[in-house]
């Protein structure tokens, strides 16, 4: 009775999103213009740890079109503080681990916003920041995060005793047992870097206040509209409900945009101080220099196993570069720490993790938000115990998986918050199997004899990944029907080019029998909801998705009831094109649109009893626990042993994220993060010199991947319904990237096999490849870290 | 203060022609979107990379942010905004809509008007072709695949409507 008729879960479908995009008729950050707008530039630290001895704004103030400049003393007239308020638990680190909107005495990293300009254009304001001029005293910076440890270490900030930020311990069991008894112990030492998240869009602000009602609106390209509310409304002493934060059209985020900046302080501060619209637009070069990072974790590793390669334990020491500041906490190395155990029974387990501060951009996490490191450094392990026990790769890892009727499997880590960590549900070894006989893995001896034959140098790599997904504690979801019959979507969650308005449509579409493309969905609109977390960790489909799936239900539970009274009591409906009809009797049915104005109510009327005000409903799903995804990937390579050249020639990614709501889109998530994760294994460093100096500022050298270094990504789904939402939906955006550089590391080793070389680093690039091997031809080991 | 260095051009933009006195040193990237609010060509990198604010100029994909606003006097230029007919999207937007060609959309613009050119100089590209015009464009989100997929099937779509 009462059946679901339209079945678009689940269905491949064109975007909504896609028509104005292709169009150009797109609505980004610096798309928007307000009248009466202003422009604004910043002066950054050239050092990367100095004091300020004088700023001297004079000629600055002099050029033309130049409306104000502010230093930090300048803003403090309307900010209650430079610092910005913390974002996680009070106690966790030091309220010094938060940036400050302008540095007013210490900059400690080069890119540490100093000053700031406001002109009529954006040319006028970068020409004045030049003629700001800004006595130093230059200090010792802290690069390496190994040597910012040393006893004799300068520190990396005047305002803090040590260059530990944090040091903590992940882990259970009875690790010494496990290692003082097991038959096998291998050592490893890994370097591993992640660049930056690198959104094709950088970051933007445009703010205005209103003076006369002393409201403010403020435009962010962010993963984060209602944080960066609550953020502008404390420092600016604004209550929340006087500030009105938009995301407009997000041209990707990948992390970098999961962070309320010092900029978006300092422009709203600007436009309060001046009563006029300023707007900020970030270019690729600060991009470079003040948008988060991940890059370097220095990893000493040991594996216990037994004959057969069962792991009896892992422990080692982690050593984290956390740059200037930790405004994410000590997420990153965490995350990087607790996915090491991935989808193995894991006896015993620790990892010591040393977060340290060095004078380099803060680091928060990028797609995938560490858990890439954790795999990368239990893939190479078992990779090693294969090679030192003359296994196959695939073979141990079956005899170390989790197995499926295990779940939910409680790994014995408890994690930040004091719960236990339960993986709720996945079935490991049929992944495996299922990619491997894609990837036609079994036939690869005979495929590598063959191209050694015409000398060609192939290798496979395999790689499992599991992602916690789904971040809670909640996100809301309004749907709506308006009095024309529209139906209206609203969610603090935001879209930043995963189609989520799409999957959003689709999920409210399949309660309300309408098509999906026939419904609006607001995302990241202050002025819409009052709730909301916004955009990271893989969760948004699932979260918001669950919300909406609840209320389009409560919405359509309320149109049945309405339905019953206004047309025939006790009858069978079924909801299609926008009505409520009597089943088997499509003659008879009652529009969306006068269920909705009977519902708004006329005075003098009648409302129907027993039915609440508005078509519309509106819900908070919370969660707690995470739902975790999980994805196999096999690849194959061609490696150049004379220049170091690594081809990707295959790539085969088995993922099951649950539920899929839009498998196209989730299908072009994989694609995406696969061709990150090809990034970080091969190409992407964000590089500082001795001094503290970037030297990868252009894409010229910072290298991301590009359409001739990757292939087509084979995907395969498979979905193992997460029992944590009504829908069983996982998430999907970071999955791809979590086995990536794993994988290919394990393909090269293959594909090197006669050599006998160990990689222990990402990324992989051709001329340490070409170190790597020539020091192997000449007989030499090599256990060094790259660019250590 | 020295005044700014002005400038008077005439360019065509998607046909139509404008007349504006520009400041030399404005780029043609700048000029489309904040004097012509055509702001549907993007800026990633703004130095010559990533490829978002690619243009045709005669004909010929630019990258609008290396180029100035002067330089483009008494030429053509094709914009985003340009490939769609009275009757709706391009074949080549339609593939791209239909193949999920694109996620965040912010590439989007240059990518397409690379493959616009690639389409009209060289109706029936390989694979090879596609992605070797496509690597002179960053895409962070899509990892390519679609979108080489919908530059074979536009190619496709359009060889088929000439043959009819």
């Amino acid at each position: 009775m009462n059946a679901l008729e339209s079945r678009v879960i689940g269905r491949r479908m064109r975007r909504t999103e896609d028509p104005a995009l292709l169009q150009g008729k797109g609505r980004f950050i610096d798309d928007i213009k307000i009248p009466g707008m202003l422009h604004a530039a910043f002066v950054r630290s050239p050092h990367a740890h100095a004091l300020i001895s004088s700023i001297d704004v004079g000629a600055a103030l002099g050029k033309p079109g130049v409306a104000a400049v502010y230093v930090a003393a300048d803003l403090l007239r309307v900010l209650k503080g430079l610092r910005l308020p913390l974002h996680f638990p009070a106690g966790v680190l030091p309220d010094n681990a938060m940036p400050l909107v302008l540095a007013p005495r210490e900059v400690c990293y080069v890119g540490e916003t100093v000053a700031l300009i406001v002109a009529s254009s954006r040319y006028l304001a970068e020409d004045a920041a030049d003629e700001v001029f800004v006595d130093y005293e230059v200090l010792p910076a802290v690069v390496d995060p190994r040597a910012a440890m040393g006893a004799d270490s300068p520190k990396a900030s005047l305002d803090t005793e040590s260059n530990l930020f944090k040091r903590f311990r992940v882990g259970y069991g009875d690790c010494d047992q496990a290692f003082a008894t097991a038959p096998h112990v291998f050592r490893e030492t890994l370097f591993q870097h992640r660049g930056a998240a690198h959104p094709m869009e950088g970051r933007g602000v445009i703010a205005t206040v209103d003076p006369g009602a002393d409201t403010m609106t403020v435009w962010s390209s962010t993963q984060m509209a209602h944080e960066v509310r609550a953020n502008i409304a404390e420092m600016l002493g604004f209550e929340e409900e006087r500030v009105r934060v938009i995301a407009p059209d997000v041209g990707g985020g990948f992390g970098a945009k999961f962070l309320v900046y010092p900029e978006e302080i300092a422009i709203a501060a600007a436009a309060r101080l001046l009563g006029r619209p300023v707007k900020w637009i970030e270019d690729r070069r600060e991009h470079f220099i003040s948008a988060i990072h991940e890059r370097d974790q220095y990893w000493e590793l040991e594996v216990a196993v037994d004959g057969a390669g069962v792991l009896r334990g892992v422990r080692g020491l982690l050593t984290h570069d956390q740059g200037a500041f930790a405004p994410h906490s000590i997420t990153v190395p965490y995350n990087s720490a607790s996915s090491v155990l991935g989808p193995y029974i894991v006896p015993a387990f620790g990892i010591d993790v040393i977060v340290a501060r060095t004078n380099k951009v803060p680091v928060i996490p990028v797609r995938g938000a560490g858990y890439p490191q954790g795999t990368f450094a239990m893939e190479r392990l078992l990779d090693r115990v294969a090679a030192e026990l003359g296994l196959d790769r695939a073979e141990v890892r079956s005899r170390n998986l989790i197995p499926a009727e295990r779940m939910p499997y409680s790994v014995g880590l408890i994690n930040r918050a004091g719960a236990p960590v339960v993986y709720d549900s996945g079935d490991y070894a049929s992944c495996q199997r299922r990619c491997l006989e894609a990837a036609g893995y079994a036939e690869f001896p005979a495929r590598q004899a063959a191209a050694r034959r015409e000398g060609r140098l192939i290798g496979i790599g395999i790689a499992h990944g599991v992602k916690c997904t789904g971040r809670g504690p909640f996100e809301s979801g309004t749907v709506r029907v308006s009095t024309s019959g529209k139906v209206s979507v609203y969610t603090g969650a935001l879209a930043m080019g995963q189609g989520l308005k799409t999957t959003l449509a689709q999920i409210c579409a399949e309660q309300l029998g309408i098509d999906p493309a026939d419904i609006d969905v607001t995302c990241g609109d202050t002025a819409y909801v009052s709730l909301g977390i916004g955009g990271y960790g893989s969760r948004q489909t699932m979260i918001a998705g669950s919300s909406v799936h609840l209320a389009a239900a409560a919405v359509r539970a309320k149109a049945l009831k309405v339905a019953a009274l206004m047309l025939a009591p006790e009858t069978d409906f079924v909801l299609a094109g926008g009505k409520v009809e009597v089943a088997g009797r499509p003659e008879i049915s009652l529009p969306f649109a006068r269920i909705a104005v009977a519902l708004h109510g006329a005075a003098g009327y009648n409302f129907p009893e027993g039915v609440e005000a508005g078509l519309e409903a509106t819900f908070h799903f919370t969660v707690n626990d995470m739902a975790y995804a999980n994805a196999f990937h096999v690849c194959e390579v061609e490696v150049d042993a004379e220049t170091g050249h690594v081809q990707v020639i295959r790539y085969v990614a088995l993922h099951d994220s649950g539920k899929l709501i839009s498998p196209q889109i989730a299908e072009g998530q994989v694609h995406g993060s696969v061709v990150h994760g090809i990034g970080n294994a091969l190409f992407e460093w964000m590089g500082y010199d001795d001094a503290g100096q970037p030297i990868t500022t252009t894409y010229g050298d910072y290298l991301l991947p590009t359409a001739t270094e990757v292939p087509n990504i084979e995907v395969l789904t498979h979905e193992t319904l997460s029992p944590l939402n009504p829908l069983g939906m996982k998430g999907v955006g970071e999955v791809g990237v979590i086995p990536v550089a794993a994988a290919i590391a394990s393909a090269v080793e293959s594909a090197l096999q006669p050599l006998a070389i160990r990689i222990r680093e990402m990324p992989l690039t051709p001329v340490r490849l070409l170190e790597l091997v020539l020091q192997a031809q000449s007989g030499s080991t090599s256990a060094k870290g790259g660019h250590a | 203060m020295a005044e700014p260095l002005m400038a008077s051009i005439a360019v065509t933009v998607n046909g139509v022609e404008q007349v504006r006195d520009v400041e030399q040193r404005l780029t043609l990237a700048d000029f489309l979107r904040h004097e012509l609010n055509l702001t549907g060509t993007h800026l990633g990198c703004e130095h010559g990379v990533c490829g978002a604010c690619t243009v045709l100029v005669d004909g010929i994909s630019m990258r609008s942010c290396l180029m100035l606003a002067v330089q483009a006097n008494r030429r053509s230029i094709e914009t985003v905004e340009g490939l769609a007919g009275e009757s709706g999207l391009n074949p080549l937007q339609l593939a791209f809509w239909e193949r999920h060609g694109l996620q965040c959309g912010f590439c989007t613009p240059g990518i397409l008007m690379s493959l616009t050119e690639l389409l009209r100089d060289n109706p029936r590209p390989t694979e090879a072709e596609v992605r070797d015009v496509l690597s002179g464009h960053l895409c962070r989100c899509t990892g390519y695949q679609n979108i080489v997929a919908a530059a074979l099937d536009a190619a496709a779509a359009l060889d088929q409507g000439v043959a009819q």
